[in-house]
């Protein structure tokens, strides 16, 4: 359950921002999330729902966007993935290819009321 | 109502203090490990086994995390080498904070070489990064050869993947080779010691290749780091 430990992170980085505006109430707070990390959805919904009260974030919606695991193959200028495979081989050249998208644990905006 | 853009990654916490750790360890001059596994792999043992055959080149420390207990950091205590216990209680993972806490309880001064044992588990750490130079998974090949499949971004994140208790193999009907190749599958770079704490197969291969690692990580040696050998099983 480190999406309890993530959540506290959230609410504590989106309380400072609210702060720094001059808000003290978070209407949305929108988050992408890639594939390819150790987070699961449901349950960091879980966890926000334990952690919010109290919190400036007490009445947010929480949006969860999940971003695909993608990677590019240098040598052949190609990028794939994003069909859930975490194969990390190249499909033409069979050669290891680079992450591009899927490691995200980001916030990406916060509506304030 | 407005919208702000923020883009800050949630994990921004733990890597501001991860990187102050980085820097204090680098100010000591101490190489560190941070070993991963999921419970009962033998992160422990191999410790045992590394810390016996290492500890007359380097001067080295163990941090332990567990849920409960100091029975880790007993067993790395009997080998003369000083050791410090981290119980989380729940938690699943260390994260930077615990590990910086633990320097006020724990003397860096005269160490070169530092192992930090993470909480046995197959996700959770993989995500917090502690300020270490190295990240190492112990993996024991009876879990079954589909795991790095299942659980790919631990396995993605080590730079060397011990396949631990290979002794079992015989009796565990896994498939050494599709074990290997779905560890490259997801980690085309990992570098794939199979070992054995009781046989002490491939034990010695494991600690040459570290000895290795960290000795091209000195700052004299950072150009020549692209040598490294890469042991294929």
């Amino acid at each position: 359950m480190h999406e309890l430990a993530m959540t506290q992170s959230i609410i504590e980085l989106v309380e400072a921002e609210a702060r720094k505006h001059g808000s003290d109430r978070v209407n949305t707070i929108k988050l992408r999330i890639g594939q390819f990390t150790g987070v699961v959805k449901e349950a960091l919904e879980f966890s926000f729902d334990v952690i919010k009260h109290g919190t400036m974030a007490e009445s947010a919606e929480l949006q969860i966007e999940i971003v695909p695991l993608r990677k590019r193959c240098e040598p052949c200028n190609k990028v794939f993935g994003g069909n859930g495979d975490f194969d990390f081989f190249c499909p033409d050249c069979n050669r290891p290819a680079e992450i591009v998208s899927g490691r995200e644990l980001q916030i990406e905006y916060i509506d304030l009321a | 109502m407005h919208r702000i853009e923020v883009g800050s990654n949630i994990l921004q916490a733990n890597e501001e203090i991860a990187l102050e750790n980085k820097e204090v360890f680098r100010r000591h001059g101490i190489f560190v490990v941070n070993v991963m596994s999921a419970p009962g792999a033998g992160k422990t043992s191999v410790l045992e086994e590394t810390i016996k055959r290492m500890k007359s080149s380097y001067n080295i420390g163990v941090i332990e995390g567990d849920l409960h207990t100091t029975i880790d950091s007993d067993r790395i205590s009997a080998l003369g080498v000083p050791a410090f216990q981290i119980t989380t209680g729940a938690v699943c993972h260390l994260d930077a904070r615990m590990i910086h806490n633990a320097f006020h309880g724990f003397k860096l001064e005269g160490l070169d070489l530092l192992f930090i044992e993470n909480v046995g588990n197959l996700v959770c750490p993989a995500e917090f990064y502690l300020g270490e130079d190295l990240r190492v998974m112990v993996f024991s090949t009876v879990e079954g050869a589909d795991k790095p499949k299942k659980y790919p971004v631990m396995f993605h994140e080590a730079e060397a993947v011990l396949l631990n208790k290979v002794d079992l193999v015989p009796y565990s009907g896994v498939a050494l080779d599709e074990l290997i190749n779905n560890v490259l599958d997801v980690n085309p770079d990992a570098n794939i010691f199979p070992t054995s704490c009781r046989t002490e197969e491939g034990i010695d291969l494991w600690t040459d290749w570290l000895t290795h690692r960290i000795e091209i990580s000195r700052p004299a040696n950072e150009a020549a780091k692209t040598t490294v050998a890469q042991h294929r099983g």
